[in-house]
C-alpha cells in the first residue's frame, strides 16, 4: 500500500479559490486611510484551491490517521477512551460558538451554570475544596498548581521555600513545570517494588521543601501505597502536596486526592473526563485545591450569587496567581466534559475506575499467561500496566520500538513506549474501560503473533510497519536536516 | 567495547582531555558517551573568550532520543569552540577523539593541579562499573 | 451502562481469568480507610435525550447577539466545510502524533500550517501551535530570555497598547522565573507608542521589547520605527498581531530593517468559533537561528526507509520529556484540532479571500465608526490610522449604556474604565466582515436612543 497524498500547495494554481466563501470585494478605496509604509507588499502565499480540492485533501489526511473513532489506541497515560459524540454536538449548539467570551454575564447564564455544576462536581470527584477551569492543558494545570504553591509561602513569609520533590519515573512535565516555576528539582528513587523511597523523601525533605508532585497510581502502573506516610511526611516539613491527574482514570469514584492528603491536584479533563485528544489539544487542565490554597487560584473563577452565576475575578480572588489565559480557557472544551459527566452521573463515573481497572488488570493476566513479562508482577495492575521486552531485545534483538511498530500492521495503535525511562523495553498500556473483551482478545492475539515472529521471522518485526502510508522515518535526518516549512522545488 | 585512548585524560562525566602544545587543554566528549546518546543532530558550542567554572554546563549534545549537558573539568577560558559542529554534527560520533572536539580551554592558574582527572585505565574501571 | 460494554458474562469471565472474585478485590491496594462509597454531590445519570435537552434551554436561554465586540476574539464567517471536516472522528479522536507512521495526516497538517504561518508573517519557521495568543506571547518572552544572549537583564518592554490580558498572563506565566515587564505609557491623544519615548532606556540592558499590530485600541503602531530601536539596543522585538490583519498589513518579518525576531498571536480568528473564550490557538514564528529556543511541538519532513517522503515530529530535545527540568517549557501539546480548523480555513480563504476579507472588516469599521460618530455625544478618542476596531469616547459613563443595548439584544462594544480609567468614558468597538449596514444602522438608532434617555434620566 503506498498512499501519498500531495501537501496542500502542490494543488494551487493563481486565480483559483472558493470564492464562494469570501466576502464582497469593498473596492480599494475603503483602504484610503491606511498609511502605505504599513502595508502589506507582496499577498500571502497561501494556497489557491477550490473548496473540493481542499475537503478532499484534508479528508485525505484525515485518512492517514489512527484514531479511537477508528482503531484501539492503548497508548498508556493518555486514557484514549471514546470521546461521546454527544458531549461535541451539545458543546457546538450556535448559541454557545456564538458567545464572545466578553459578552456580559446576563447573556451567558446558562453557560456559567454549566462551568459552575462542573466546578461543583469535579470538587466532589476529588474531594477538593475549590476548583478553577481555566488552565488549557495539563501541563497549564501544572504550572497554575506550583505557582500557588509558591504563593502560598509567599503569602506566609517563607520565600526561601523553592525546592520541588519529584520521584525520578516522574513525567517530564513535572520537573519541566518547576522549573517554569522558578524552583528546584530534587529527584528521590522508587523502590523496586514501584513505591516512593520512603527513606529518601525523609532526607531530601527540609526546610527549603515547597512540595512533592506525585502521581498515583504512579507512572508505573500502581498505587503508591504508603500515601498516607507520604504525606504526612511532607506536610510535617512544611511542604504540600501536588497530585498530577494524569492517571486519575484509575481511581475515578474509588479514592479521591483530597482525601489521599494532596493540597492541590489537577485533573486532564481530555483524559479522565473524555474530551477529545484533537491531534494533541485542546486539552483541559482544570485544578482543584485544598483549603489552604482556595486564596490563589487562577482567574476567572465561577461564582454564584442566589440564582445568578457571575464571574469571580480579580477583586474577588485579590491573592489569586493571576490569569493565565485571555479568557476563559478552553470553555468548550469544559462543556464537553459537563455533558459527559452529566451522561454518567454518580454511579456511571464510580464505574470508569472500576472497569478500567478490570480491563487493565484482565489484559496483563492474559498477556503474561501468553508469556510476556510484567514490570511489577507481584502487584496489582492499575488502570494501566508495564510489559518489558527486555528479554525479547537480549534474545531475539527484538525491541519494544518493533513491536510498537509491528502492531500498527496489525490495526492497532501501539502503547506508550520507553516511558517511563525507568523500566527497560517497556510499553505501557492503558485499555481504558470504554473497550470490550473482544477488542482485549485480539490485541492478546496480536501480540503473540508478533512474538512468533520475532522468533521466526524478525526482520518482519524489525522492519516494520509494512501497511501504514509510510514506513519507519529517519529521524535523525529529519533533525539535521530541517524542513519545517513546504518551499517549491524548481520544476524539471 | 568502547575505545579509550591510554594519551587522554578522563572525567567520570564522559569527557576527555588533551593536553596541546601550547598549554591549552582540548575537551570532548568520549566514544562511550557518544555510542550512548545515539546520532547526535546538534551540537552547541561555547564562544571564544568565554570564563567557565569547574563543573559548570558549556556545551550541549542532542541526539533525536536524548539530550545532555557537557561540564567544564576544570576553572579557566574557553580559547575556541569546534566550529565544525554546527554544520557536521556527526563528526563527533565518527571521531570522537578527533576532530569532533567540543571546545579548547586555557586553565586557570592553578586549575590543572586541582582538577580530579582520571586516567584511561581508572576511566575503563568507570565504564566497567557502570556496565555492571 | 454508559460507555461501558460489558455484559455479566464478559466480566465473570475477566474475573476468573484474573482469579478476583469482585472488582472490587482489584483495588485491595488502596487502603481501605481512604476508600470512597459514594460521590453524592454529583446528580444522577441523564441520558443523550435529557442532556440534549437540557444543553439546548441553556443555549437558547444564552441567546445569540448583534455582536460589536472585538477586543482579541473576533466573529468571522466560518465556512460550512472547515468545521465538518475538522470533527472527523480520525482528527477529533487522535492523540499527539507519537507514532508517526499512524499519524501522517496530523503531521503532513500542521508541517502545512507551519508553512502558511511562516508565510503569513514573513518569517521562517513555525511551531505547532501555543494555547492561546495570551500564552503564547508570555512563552515568546521566555524564549526571547533565551534567545537574547547579549542581554543578561531579561527585562521586557511593555507597551500599555499591548492587550491588558496578555500583559497579566505575561506576568503570571513569567515572573516566577525573573521576568520583569516594564510597561511602556502610551500617547493619551494617539493611542500609540511614540518611538521618542524609547530614549529614556538608550544605553540599558533590555532583553526584548513587545510591539502588538494593530494594537489594542485597533490604532496602528509605528513598527519600523520601534523595532528598528529595538534593534540598535540590542533587543528583540515580539510582534504580537492579528493573523486577518496580515492580509492588509506589512509582516513582520518586514517590520523595520531587520524584521522582528519572534511573532505571536492569537490564531481565532481562522476559523474558530468565539466559543467564550476558548478553545483557540496560539501561534508562534521565528527566525532559523531561534528555531532551538522555540518552545512547542514543530513537525519536519523527512524520508521513510524506503526513500519516501513523511513527516516527524521534530527537535524533540527541546521539550520536556527528554530535557525535564531543562526543557524550553512545560507545554506538551498543542491546540491541534483547532490548528486544523485553521490550517482549512486558510485554504479556503486563500491569499485573496484573506485579503478581501480584512479589506471587508476594515470597511465596515470604517463605515460603523462614520455612523456612530454622527450620533450626538460621541467621538473618536483618537487620531490616526486604525484596523479592525477602535476606541470612541462618550460624555457620559459606558456601562449603563451598554446594558441598554444588550437588552436591544446588541454587543455594544467593550468599556475600558476598568481596563484605562485615564482615558475617561472609553467604548471599543469592533465590526467584521459579518456586519451588514443594516446592522451598523440598528446599532447607531440604539446607541442614539440609549444616550439620549441616559441623558434625560
Amino acid at each position: 500500500m503506498s498512499i501519498r497524498e500531495k501537501v496542500i500547495f502542490e494543488y494551487s494554481h493563481p486565480g483559483r479559490g472558493a470564492s464562494d466563501q469570501w466576502p464582497h470585494d469593498p473596492g480599494a478605496a475603503a483602504l484610503g486611510d491606511l498609511p502605505p509604509q504599513l502595508r502589506r507588499t507582496r499577498p500571502p502565499e497561501l494556497p489557491e484551491v477550490s473548496e473540493l480540492e481542499a475537503v478532499r485533501h484534508f479528508t485525505r489526511l484525515s485518512q492517514l490517521n489512527f484514531s479511537i473513532d477508528t482503531h484501539f489506541y492503548p497508548l498508556g497515560s493518555c486514557t484514549m477512551k471514546y470521546n461521546p459524540k454527544a458531549c461535541n454536538q451539545y458543546a457546538m449548539l450556535p448559541e454557545f460558538l456564538a458567545r464572545h467570551p466578553l459578552a456580559p454575564e446576563s447573556h451567558g447564564q446558562g453557560f456559567l451554570a454549566c462551568l459552575y455544576e462542573l466546578q461543583e462536581m469535579l470538587k466532589e470527584v476529588t474531594g477538593m475544596q475549590g476548583v478553577a477551569l481555566s488552565p488549557m492543558a495539563g501541563a497549564h494545570g501544572e504550572f497554575a498548581g506550583v505557582a500557588m504553591i509558591r504563593a502560598y509561602h509567599r503569602a506566609r513569609g517563607d520565600a526561601g521555600r523553592d525546592e520541588i520533590i519529584v520521584p525520578e519515573a516522574a513525567h517530564g512535565t513535572n520537573p519541566a513545570t518547576a522549573t517554569m516555576c522558578g524552583c528546584v528539582v530534587r529527584e528521590i528513587p522508587v523502590e523496586p517494588s514501584g513505591d516512593v523511597d520512603i527513606e529518601a523523601l525523609r532526607r531530601a525533605v527540609g526546610p527549603n521543601t515547597a512540595g512533592i508532585m506525585l502521581t498515583n497510581p504512579s507512572t508505573l502502573g500502581v498505587f503508591e501505597r504508603r500515601i498516607a506516610e507520604v504525606a504526612r511526611i511532607v506536610h510535617e516539613a512544611g511542604g504540600l502536596l501536588y497530585y498530577d491527574g494524569a492517571n486519575l482514570n484509575a481511581i475515578l469514584g474509588k479514592v479521591r486526592p483530597g482525601d489521599m492528603g494532596f493540597d492541590v491536584i489537577h485533573m486532564n479533563l481530555h483524559k479522565t473526563f473524555s474530551t477529545p485528544h484533537g491531534g494533541g489539544g485542546p486539552g483541559a487542565g482544570a485544578v482543584g485545591v485544598g483549603a489552604r490554597l482556595l486564596p490563589f487560584l487562577p482567574i476567572p473563577l465561577v461564582g454564584r450569587d442566589g440564582e445568578r452565576y457571575r464571574w469571580l475575578t480579580e477583586s474577588d480572588v485579590p491573592q489569586s496567581i493571576g490569569r493565565l489565559s485571555a479568557f476563559m480557557g478552553n470553555a468548550g472544551v469544559l462543556l464537553r466534559a459537563y455533558v459527559y459527566m452529566r451522561l454518567l452521573g454518580r454511579d456511571g463515573l464510580q464505574r470508569v475506575g472500576e472497569y478500567a481497572t478490570l480491563n487493565a488488570n484482565y489484559l496483563l493476566k492474559r498477556l503474561t499467561a501468553a508469556g510476556f513479562d510484567a514490570a511489577y508482577p507481584q502487584r496489582r495492575a492499575s488502570h494501566e500496566f508495564i510489559v518489558t521486552l527486555r528479554r525479547q531485545a537480549r534474545e531475539l534483538n527484538v525491541t519494544a520500538m518493533d513491536f510498537a511498530k509491528r502492531l500498527l500492521d496489525y490495526g492497532f495503535h501501539a502503547p506508550t513506549t520507553y516511558f517511563p525511562l525507568l523500566v527497560p523495553e517497556c510499553l505501557l498500556i492503558e485499555p481504558t474501560e470504554t473497550e470490550s473483551i473482544d477488542i482485549l482478545d485480539a490485541f492478546v492475539t496480536a501480540m503473540s503473533q508478533i512474538q512468533k515472529e520475532a522468533e521466526q521471522e524478525p526482520g518482519r518485526v524489525t522492519s516494520a510497519p509494512h501497511t501504514m502510508p509510510v514506513r519507519r522515518l529517519d529521524d535523525v535526518r529529519a533533525a539535521r536536516q530541517l524542513d519545517l516549512t513546504w518551499k517549491p522545488t524548481a520544476q524539471p | 567495547m568502547s575505545n579509550v585512548p591510554a594519551d587522554l585524560k578522563y572525567t567520570k562525566s564522559h569527557e576527555w582531555l588533551r593536553t596541546l602544545a601550547d598549554g591549552t587543554l582540548e575537551i570532548g566528549i568520549t566514544d562511550h558517551a557518544q555510542h550512548a546518546l545515539g546520532d547526535l543532530v546538534f551540537v552547541e558550542v561555547p564562544e571564544a573568550g568565554r570564563a567557565v567554572k569547574a563543573g559548570e554546563a558549556c556545551a550541549v549534545v542532542e541526539s533525536v532520543k536524548a539530550a545532555s549537558d557537557v561540564y567544564a573539568p576544570l576553572d579557566g577560558q574557553i580559547t575556541a569552540g569546534n566550529p565544525r559542529l554546527s554544520g557536521e554534527p556527526e563528526t563527533v560520533n565518527a571521531e570522537p577523539y578527533g576532530e569532533g572536539w567540543l571546545m579548547r580551554l586555557r586553565p586557570a592558574p592553578g586549575a590543572l593541579a586541582a582538577a580530579q582527572l582520571l586516567s584511561a585505565a581508572e576511566y575503563q574501571q568507570v565504564l566497567d562499573a557502570e556496565g555492571g | 451502562m454508559a460507555f461501558i460494554p460489558h455484559t455479566d458474562a464478559d466480566v465473570a469471565a475477566m474475573l476468573a481469568a484474573i482469579g478476583a472474585s469482585r472488582i472490587d478485590d482489584l483495588f485491595d491496594e488502596i487502603p481501605a480507610e481512604l476508600r470512597v462509597r459514594t460521590l453524592a454531590g454529583v446528580p444522577e445519570a441523564l441520558n443523550e435525550m435529557e442532556i440534549g435537552r437540557l444543553m439546548s434551554e441553556r443555549a437558547r436561554s444564552d441567546g445569540t447577539s448583534l455582536c460589536f465586540l472585538g477586543a482579541g476574539a473576533y466573529e468571522h464567517h466560518i465556512p460550512a466545510a472547515v468545521w465538518a471536516v475538522t470533527t472527523r472522528g480520525e482528527f477529533y479522536s487522535a492523540y499527539t502524533p507519537y507514532q508517526a507512521e499512524a499519524s501522517q495526516g496530523t503531521l503532513q497538517l500542521i508541517y502545512e500550517f507551519q508553512t502558511m504561518m511562516a508565510r503569513l508573517t514573513g518569517m521562517q519557521v513555525a511551531n505547532a501551535s501555543m494555547y492561546d495568543g495570551a500564552s503564547a506571547t508570555a512563552e515568546a518572552a521566555l524564549m526571547a530570555v533565551r534567545a537574547n544572549r547579549k542581554s543578561q537583564s531579561a527585562r521586557i518592554l511593555v507597551p500599555t497598547t499591548v492587550h491588558p490580558h496578555y500583559r497579566r498572563v505575561a506576568v503570571a506565566m513569567a515572573a516566577n522565573q525573573g521576568l520583569t515587564f516594564e510597561e511602556l505609557p502610551y500617547c493619551t491623544e494617539e493611542g500609540v507608542i511614540p518611538a521618542a519615548s524609547l530614549a529614556r532606556y538608550d544605553g540599558e540592558d533590555v532583553t526584548a521589547l513587545l510591539i502588538q499590530q494593530p494594537n489594542f485600541f485597533g490604532r496602528l503602531e509605528d513598527v519600523d520605527a520601534l523595532t528598528d530601536w529595538a534593534h540598535a539596543h540590542r533587543a528583540l522585538v515580539i510582534a504580537v498581531v492579528n493573523p486577518t490583519s496580515l492580509a492588509l498589513l506589512k509582516a513582520p518579518g518586514e517590520w523595520g530593517a531587520r524584521g522582528a525576531d519572534i511573532t505571536v498571536g492569537e490564531g481565532q480568528p481562522l476559523g474558530v468559533p468565539l466559543s467564550s473564550g476558548g478553545p483557540y490557538f496560539g501561534f508562534m514564528t521565528t527566525r532559523m537561528e531561534f528555531v532551538r529556543q522555540m518552545p512547542g511541538r514543530i513537525v519536519g519532513r523527512t524520508l521513510d526507509t524506503a526513500g519516501r517522503d513523511g513527516f516527524t515530529l521534530t527537535l524533540q530535545a527541546r521539550e520536556q520529556h527528554i530535557r525535564r527540568a531543562k526543557a524550553t517549557s512545560n507545554i506538551c501539546t498543542n491546540q491541534g484540532l483547532l490548528v486544523t480548523a485553521a490550517t482549512i480555513y486558510m485554504s479556503l480563504m486563500g491569499p485573496q479571500g484573506l485579503e478581501r476579507t480584512a479589506v471587508a472588516c476594515h470597511a465596515r469599521t470604517r463605515e460603523l465608526l462614520a455612523a456612530l460618530t454622527r450620533v450626538p455625544g460621541v467621538r473618536l478618542a483618537f487620531a490616526g490610522p486604525c484596523f479592525h476596531e477602535a476606541v470612541l469616547q462618550l460624555d457620559r459613563p459606558v456601562a449603563p449604556v451598554l446594558r441598554t443595548l444588550a437588552r436591544d439584544g446588541i454587543l455594544g462594544g467593550l468599556d475600558l474604565a476598568a481596563y484605562y480609567p485615564e482615558l475617561g468614558h472609553a467604548l471599543l468597538v469592533c465590526a467584521t466582515e459579518t456586519k451588514t449596514s443594516a446592522d451598523i444602522d440598528r446599532y447607531r438608532a440604539s446607541l442614539g436612543e440609549a444616550l439620549q434617555a441616559a441623558r434625560a434620566a
